[in-house]
């Protein structure tokens, strides 16, 4: 017994140990924003600072260049919401399509779609550019936005695996009731489907909001800039080595995602195993 | 799943009737179908196929967006090759990254979620704090923080020093540079560690009692069962995170401000292509590179799906 013991106690010793290694790096991140901004690097083995500075806060918060990063929030909000819905509910028709009915050409428009899931996005993002140039949609969110209207092959491919699992007498007895297919989706798959949904924004939201190529590429004007622009506006900035509030600013634009995390923890995880991807 | 126009069940019904019906009934499934799928289809060809059809193009022109694109053959595709020592740099540098970074990433992974597959409480506590690198690692914060961290005074060199190794110009040394992004997408072996414990906790414990019995240690139970039953799993992960590092852009372009420094040891693929496009507006070049790596990756899947037969095990097939 009390080798048992002695086996479990060195294995929590081992596994914490390697989770505070992990952890640490943001552990120091988290303490230096509260430290004075020249003496980070000096006091870089020291975690805890030796005067609190919490006005890294406030002046990180009022930005660089006269913006304030309250905006840079609200920027990405707009692009995260308008997103995360047209992504939910175009992945969820598509994904109804494929899972429940038949129609001429669907193996093959399955298999479109899942090597659209392995393509590299690359080869797209010049054509795109040049697209977008000639609608006059630069220095506009609608490049970011619009094409997540038209569904995203791995939320379609995750709902799919999910709407397989609902039986299918479900839909003959509401077929038979006379329900139409359209009803068949709004009214009995979509409500079942919610946890699965929840996965998809919860997805949708953290892509959306870690994103920097789509406002690196599309964004000019620093009005319309995102949280992740807004970062690389202070990185950008370094020069006046105002590290205490970049690395504030910094800790700010994590916090609503770790908050998702630990909320949704379940759904997150479930949504990992269940299709076997990350996207 | 394809229709025959022959089959009618239904033999006592006038033919034609039947026929006719039929037919309308298919014609309205159809409709129905595509009106479901039609996001994706419009989607496809607007944002992918229509692109890539430009951008092979493209690759055969001079083109800055500008003026109108000049057909110039081949040259890109020989320039990459033979007149750009940047490019080749590039190439380099994503190479030991990919084939260095998804190869330890998901030995990890693996290695952490076997730990991870017991019965203790805390394991939901550990697999949270493992994940969480994964979910915020693709953000600039990040990116930001691990610049920082490798700073000639950051903890990086302190840790070093502390077993005794002086201190690495990870901000000079270009050979040192890439394994800043290397660590980095090894601390994202959250995700990978999921799948594999998903995949771990379907293989029935009865296995590894019967081959207990049989008196086999942790080693070979490790080879002849862990491994075989968890290698479609491991394939899948291999060849979707493969892709995925070959497109890694954010942490490249945040760690060495956009420049791929020192000296190009930053210089990922993705940023290269970026500056080639969007810096000196080269779009053809840029769109010619596109499709190098398209044809590399498609080859390399290939290549991953075709051996997979001799190295993956298919419960299913009766492998056992």
């Amino acid at each position: 017994m009390a080798s048992h013991r002695a086996k479990w106690t060195l294995y929590h010793i081992l596994v914490g140990a390697l989770a505070l290694v992990m952890l640490y790096p943001i552990i120091w991140m988290l303490m230096s924003s509260f430290k004075e901004s020249r003496t980070i690097f000096a006091t870089a083995n020291q975690l805890f600072p030796q005067s609190w500075h919490f006005e890294n806060y406030t002046t990180g918060w009022a930005g660089v260049g006269g913006y304030s990063f309250g905006m840079y929030i609200f920027n990405s909000l707009k692009i995260v919401v308008l997103s995360t819905v047209g992504v939910a509910l175009s992945s969820s028709l598509i994904a109804f399509g494929f899972a429940r009915l038949n129609f001429f050409g669907k193996p093959f428009w399955f298999a479109v779609m899942m090597l659209t899931l392995m393509l590299p996005a690359d080869v797209v993002l010049v054509p795109q550019y040049i697209i977008y140039a000639k609608l006059e949609w630069l220095n506009s969110i609608k490049p970011i936005v619009v094409p997540q209207f038209f569904g995203s092959a791995f939320f379609i491919f995750l709902l799919i695996q999910f709407i397989r699992t609902i039986p299918a007498e479900l839909d003959d007895a509401a077929t038979i009731d006379g329900c139409g297919k359209f009803r068949l989706y709004s009214h009995i798959i979509l409500p079942l489907i919610k946890p699965a949904l929840a996965t998809v924004a919860i997805f949708s939201f953290y892509w959306r909001w870690e994103d920097l190529l789509g406002p690196v590429l599309y964004l000019n004007s620093p009005d319309k800039y995102t949280v992740s622009m807004g970062l690389k506006m202070f990185l950008d900035s370094e020069s006046a080595s105002n590290w205490g509030a970049m690395f504030a600013m910094s800790i700010v634009s994590l916090l609503p995602v770790m908050a998702v995390f630990f909320i949704f923890q379940k759904q997150i995880v479930e949504g990992i195993s269940t299709t076997g991807l990350k996207g | 799943m394809r229709y025959s126009p022959t089959t009618s069940k239904t033999k006592n019904a006038p033919l034609a009737l039947n026929a006719s019906y039929s037919r309308k009934k298919r014609l309205r499934a159809n409709l129905t179908g595509y009106a479901f799928i039609s996001p994706f289809v419009i989607g496809f060809l607007a944002f992918t196929f229509i692109p890539m059809l430009v951008s092979l193009y493209l690759s055969f022109t001079k083109y800055n967006l500008f003026a109108d694109p000049v057909w110039i053959g081949t040259d890109n595709y020989v320039k990459m090759f033979t007149g750009d020592a940047n490019y080749l740099n590039s190439v380099k540098v994503t190479f030991i990254y990919v084939f260095v970074g998804v190869p330890l990433r998901l030995a990890f992974a693996l290695a952490v979620a076997m730990i991870l597959n017991s019965k203790s409480r805390m394991v939901g506590f550990y697999r949270t704090i493992y994940y969480l690198p994964s979910i915020i690692g693709g953000s600039v914060a990040v990116s930001i923080m691990w610049r920082n961290i490798f700073s000639n005074e950051g903890i990086v060199n302190s840790a070093l020093n502390l077993l005794g190794i002086p201190n690495v110009s990870w901000f000079g040394n270009p050979n040192a540079s890439v394994f800043m992004l290397v660590t980095l997408s090894v601390w994202q072996f959250g995700s990978s560690m999921l799948i594999f414990l998903a995949g771990l906790k379907n293989i029935s414990q009865e296995m590894y009692e019967a081959a207990s019995v049989d008196g086999a240690g942790a080693v070979p139970k490790f080879f002849k069962i862990t491994l075989p039953l968890l290698s479609s799993v491991v394939l899948f992960n291999m060849i979707m995170q493969t892709i995925g590092a070959f497109m890694t852009f954010v942490p490249a372009y945040i760690i060495s401000k956009g420049e791929g420094g020192p000296l190009g040891g930053t210089m990922l693929y993705s940023l290269y292509l970026f500056r080639q496009a969007f810096m000196f507006s080269n779009m053809g070049y840029a769109s010619a590179m596109a499709w190098i790596m398209l044809l590399f990756v498609g080859v390399l899947t290939g290549i991953l799906f075709k051996t997979s037969k001799a190295w993956v095990f298919y419960e299913s097939e009766g492998g056992r």
